[in-house]
């Protein structure tokens, strides 16, 4: 009887601590999804690339704005909504903890902003030069 | 016995009287607010106050967020639906006479009335910017403070 209880209760704590280790996802955690995703969408795929990230990042592509626009040459600082001129939260994982924690508000915010910047979906292979830029920036 | 049911009566009314109470205050808190639409339409601008525009404004934004004023703000439908929800149970009364509903807030005949005092330099004022910016001279925009007291004009 009491084996038992304790069995129910180590099981209890396995599966609980299994799901907020599932729920809980670090940048890392995205790169590596990142990862996975480009080498099926190019078998010839290249490492990613920070420098490469960082020009992504910094240079328009056909439209009016720039991941900078709103983000700032200095992702590490404060935002401003090119538009609304609305605070936005620093990007890099280093100065907001928060960032790259969330699958549903990463995949949200991809899919707005991309769309708003390229007129198109990112490529895997883009998402991850510019992760991998922003996890090398400093605080 | 007759004390008694006297101290029951008045206790009984005190607890009623003390939830009736509570009851109003969550109400009144909950028609001003929801978690999903703050956090959802309060990340690229202020999350305008519900009862600033009719049901049916709402509702054609909500079902067009993907090209909204030039940007995709899209969010998934179970997102949308609460938002709606909470929009359509919130929003102001028409007021147009326009069949077509208006969708920018400072269109509206009472957004222009409330600000015909305001003169074309703070507009143009680049803290200002846009009349979209609502915290630029509203201070309390965040918390859905738009009392006169609040107004603060940017120098």
């Amino acid at each position: 009887m009491r084996t038992l209880r304790i069995f129910q209760t180590s099981a209890f704590i396995l599966g609980a601590s299994l799901t907020a280790f599932a729920a809980a996802e670090t940048p890392a955690d995205f790169l590596q999804q990142f990862e996975m995703a480009a080498r099926q969408e190019s078998a010839s795929k290249q490492g990613f690339s920070a420098q490469r990230g960082e020009t992504f990042f910094r240079t328009t592509h056909g439209r009016e704005w720039s991941c900078s626009s709103c983000h700032t040459q200095n992702p590490s600082a404060d935002g401003k909504h090119a538009k609304t001129e609305k605070r936005i939260a620093p990007l890099a994982p280093a100065a907001n903890a928060e960032r790259f924690t969330n699958p549903s508000k990463v995949e949200k915010w991809f899919k707005r902003n991309c769309n708003d910047v390229l007129g198109r979906a990112c490529s895997a292979q883009e998402k991850g030069d510019v992760l991998t830029y922003l996890i090398s920036l400093k605080k | 016995m007759n004390s008694i049911k006297r101290f029951v009566i008045l206790t009984l009314t005190t607890t009623l009287g003390v939830a009736s109470l509570n009851a109003m205050a969550d109400k009144r808190i909950a028609a001003a607010s929801n978690q999903t639409w703050k956090a959802e339409c309060g990340s690229c601008h202020v999350a305008y106050p519900p009862s600033l525009l009719p049901a049916d404004s709402w509702h054609v934004l909500m079902s067009g967020l993907d090209k909204h004023f030039g940007v995709d703000a899209s969010v998934d439908a179970k997102t949308a639906a609460e938002i709606d929800s909470f929009l359509q149970r919130n929003a102001g009364r028409n007021r147009g006479t326009s069949a077509k509903p208006i969708l920018r807030i400072t269109e509206t005949a009472w957004f222009r009335h409330e600000h015909d005092e305001v003169g074309a330099s703070v507009w143009k004022n680049p803290k200002v910017k846009t009349a979209s910016n609502c915290a630029a001279c509203h201070t309390g925009a965040e918390q859905g403070n738009y009392s006169e007291r609040g107004i603060r004009l940017p120098r």
